[in-house]
C-alpha cells in the first residue's frame, strides 16, 4: 500500500459534485466523497438512488454533467483511460454474460481486452467455485453461478479498485459468506472496494465506511457507528416481567423517563436514547426480581439507512 | 501508473472483438446457413434461370449473372441487415455493453471490432456461396466469363457490407432491438423495392423532360442499384433490357466510379455511426 505525506493511504476514488442528469431530470445530484487505498466502502441507496449510475460514472461509461471523477488522480474519461481501467474490476447489477461462450471461454475474452494473461483464467475460475464449470456454456449456468463468474471477471488483471454494484445478488449464504472472506483478503493486500447493496445487514459489520444515497443525493457518509450515532437512533428495550409485575416494570420505567409500550405476550419495550442508557442500567437493576428477560437491542445499519430515506426512526415504524 | 500509457488506436483490441464476432457466427451455423443458401440459388439460377424461355440448363455467364442480380439485390442486403441490426443495441439490451465499455477500450475500438467480425462472417458466406457454385459452372465458362462472374461476386461482397454498415449505423442509433429492426425492415424496402419504384414514379410524372440529367445521379444514391449498374451493364447485351439502366449516362457507369460509390456506402454509414457511438 502507498501512503502519502500525511502517513494515509493514498486517496484512489474522488468524487468531487458530481452531476448527472438524464434529459432534465437529475439522476445524481452534486454527490462528493472519496476513498483511500484499502479501504472497503459500502454505497447504499434505495432503488433510483443513483448509485449504478454513479458506477457507471466512475467507470467513464457515460459523463457526468457537472463536477470531476478522479481514479488513481486521473480523470476516468482522459488521455490515460486505459491504464485506469486496467486498475479496475467491474460487477455490473445485472450480469450479462454471453451464452454461447463457456466461462473459461468468457474470461479469456475479457482477459484479452484487458491485456491481462489468459492463463490465470482457470485458476481465478478456480477461486469462485466454477473449476468444474469452467468449460460449460454459460447458458448452463444458475444465476448464482453466473455472479461468481461475473465476479471473476472483475478480478482479472489484478485489478486495485473493485466497483461491484449489488454482488451477491442470486448467492446463497456459503457463497456470500466465501464472497466477502475473498474482499476481505483483497483489501488487506490492499485493492479498493466499492459496493452497493440492498442487504444492509449483510454489509454492516464488513464495510469500512458507508455512503447513502437517497434521490440522487448523497445524505450520510461514515463508519455504522458513527453514522448510527449522528442519526440520534435509539436503541431499543425489550423487557419480559414476571407474572403480574407488568403494571410495576411499565411505572418504573416511566418514572425513570422511558416511554413503555406493550410489546404482545405481556412484553414491554421502550426506546433508549443515548442519554438514558446510564438511567436504564439503574432501573434494571432495580427491577432485576420483576423480570425474566430483557434485551438491548442497538440500531442497526438498515434501520440507519431507514431513517435517512424517511426520516423516521426505527422505533417510530415499530410502533 | 507508468507513463507508458496512450489513448491510440489498439488494433489488438479490435481484433479481439472481431474473432469473438466471427467465432460467434461460425459456431452457431450462421456462416454455413447463408452459404449454403447463397450456393444453392446461385446453382438453381444457373441452371433454372432460362425456364420462363423455355431453356434448361448452364447459360452464357452474363445471362446466369444478370439473373444472380436480380436475387442477390434482395437477398444479399437483407442477410446483411439481420446481420448487424442488433450488434450494438441488442449488446445494450442483454446488458453486456456496459460490462464490454468499462474495459480498457475505445467506443471506436469496440464497434470496428463488431464491424470487423461481422463483414469477416458475411465476406466468407457470401465467397463461399457463390463460390461454391463456381465449381460447376467454371467447365463451361472462359475467361470473360469467369471475369463476369468475379466481378459479380466482389461487388456483391460490397453490396453485403453497405449495408452491413447501414445495420450498425441503425444499431448504434435505435433505442431498443424492436425500433432497430423496424428501422432495418424498412431499410430493406426504401432501397429494395421503393427507391426504384419512386424512380419509375419519378420518371413516369415527369414524362421524361430532364430524366437523363438527374436520373443516373438518382441511381447513386442506393448501393443496390449501383449493384446492378456494375453487374447488368457490364453485359452489353443485357442493357436494354433493364428500363432504368438505360438512363445510365456515359461515363458515370465506369468501373471506377461504381466502385468507388459503393465504397462510399461502406464508409459513410459506419462513419457515421462511429461518430454516434462515441
Amino acid at each position: 500500500m502507498s501512503t502519502g505525506a500525511s502517513g494515509l493511504n493514498a486517496v484512489v476514488v474522488e468524487i468531487k459534485d458530481v452531476v448527472k442528469r438524464y434529459g432534465a431530470m437529475p439522476v445524481v445530484r452534486g454527490v462528493g466523497f472519496a476513498c483511500r487505498e484499502g479501504e472497503m466502502i459500502g454505497l447504499a441507496g434505495h432503488n433510483g438512488a443513483g448509485k449504478s449510475t454513479l458506477f457507471k460514472m466512475m467507470l467513464g461509461i457515460i459523463a457526468a454533467d457537472e463536477g470531476d471523477i478522479l481514479l488513481f488522480g486521473e480523470p476516468v474519461r482522459g488521455r490515460r483511460f486505459r491504464e485506469v481501467r486496467r486498475a479496475i474490476g467491474y460487477l455490473p447489477e445485472h450480469v450479462a454474460l454471453y451464452d454461447n461462450l463457456s466461462g473459461l471461454e468468457t474470461l479469456r475474452f475479457f482477459a484479452r481486452l484487458k491485456s491481462a494473461d489468459p492463463a490465470r483464467c482457470k485458476g481465478l475460475l478456480e477461486c469462485v467455485g466454477l473449476g468444474e464449470a469452467m468449460h460449460r456454456a454459460v447458458r448452463e449456468y444458475s444465476k448464482g453461478m453466473r455472479q461468481r463468474l461475473g465476479f471473476a471477471q472483475a478480478l482479472i488483471g489484478e485489478p486495485r479498485l473493485l466497483l461491484l454494484d449489488e454482488p451477491t445478488n442470486g448467492l446463497d449464504p456459503e457463497a456470500i459468506h466465501g464472497f466477502y472472506g475473498m474482499l476481505q483478503e483483497l483489501r488487506a493486500a490492499g485493492t479498493t472496494i466499492v459496493l452497493s447493496s440492498h442487504l444492509l445487514a449483510e454489509i454492516q459489520s464488513r464495510v469500512d465506511r458507508l455512503v447513502i444515497m437517497a434521490s440522487g443525493k448523497l445524505v450520510a457518509e461514515g463508519t455504522v457507528t458513527a453514522l448510527a450515532t449522528a442519526s440520534g437512533l435509539p436503541a431499543r428495550l425489550m423487557v419480559t416481567p414476571r407474572e403480574g409485575a407488568r403494571a410495576r416494570v411499565s411505572r418504573a420505567l416511566l418514572a425513570a423517563g422511558f416511554v413503555p409500550q406493550e410489546a404482545g405476550d405481556g412484553a414491554v419495550r421502550a426506546a433508549v436514547r443515548a442519554p438514558l442508557r446510564m438511567a436504564l442500567l439503574r432501573v434494571l437493576a432495580s427491577l432485576s426480581d420483576e423480570l425474566l428477560e430483557y434485551t438491548i437491542t442497538e440500531p442497526t445499519l438498515e434501520d440507519v439507512f431507514l431513517s435517512h430515506q424517511r426520516g423516521t426512526t426505527w422505533v417510530e415504524r415499530a410502533a | 501508473m507508468s507513463r507508458s500509457a496512450t489513448s491510440c488506436w489498439q488494433w489488438r483490441l479490435v481484433a479481439a472483438i472481431a474473432a469473438k464476432e466471427w467465432r460467434d457466427r461460425l459456431r452457431n451455423r450462421w456462416v454455413l446457413a447463408v452459404a449454403v443458401v447463397f450456393g444453392a440459388f446461385a446453382l438453381l439460377i444457373a441452371y433454372f434461370g432460362g425456364a420462363p424461355s423455355g431453356v434448361v440448363g448452364l447459360r452464357s455467364a452474363a445471362a446466369t449473372v444478370a439473373s444472380l442480380t436480380s436475387l442477390a439485390i434482395y437477398l444479399v442486403p437483407l442477410i446483411a441487415l439481420l446481420l448487424g441490426f442488433d450488434a450494438v443495441v441488442g449488446e445494450r439490451e442483454r446488458g453486456v455493453l456496459d460490462l464490454l465499455l468499462s474495459q480498457p477500450i475505445t467506443r471506436a475500438e469496440l464497434l470496428a471490432g463488431k464491424y470487423l467480425g461481422l463483414a469477416a462472417a458475411l465476406s466468407m458466406a457470401t465467397l463461399v456461396g457463390f463460390g461454391a457454385a463456381l465449381v460447376p459452372l467454371a467447365p463451361s465458362m472462359d475467361l470473360a466469363a469467369l471475369v463476369i462472374y468475379l466481378r459479380f461476386v466482389g461487388s456483391a461482397l460490397m453490396l453485403g457490407l453497405a449495408f452491413l454498415s447501414l445495420a450498425v449505423l441503425v444499431s448504434t442509433v435505435a433505442r431498443d432491438r424492436t425500433r432497430a429492426t423496424g428501422a432495418a425492415i424498412a431499410l430493406w424496402f426504401g432501397f429494395v423495392l421503393v427507391f426504384d419504384l419512386s424512380l419509375l414514379g419519378a420518371l413516369v410524372a415527369s414524362a421524361g423532360s430532364h430524366a437523363s440529367t438527374w436520373a443516373p445521379y438518382a441511381l447513386l444514391l442506393n448501393p443496390a442499384d449501383v449493384f446492378r449498374v456494375i453487374n447488368v451493364f457490364g453485359a452489353e447485351a443485357l442493357r436494354s433490357s433493364f428500363g432504368l439502366g438505360t438512363l445510365m449516362a456515359q461515363g458515370w457507369n465506369a468501373p471506377a466510379t461504381l466502385y468507388g460509390v459503393l465504397l462510399a456506402w461502406i464508409a459513410a454509414p459506419l462513419g457515421v455511426a462511429l461518430w454516434r457511438f462515441r
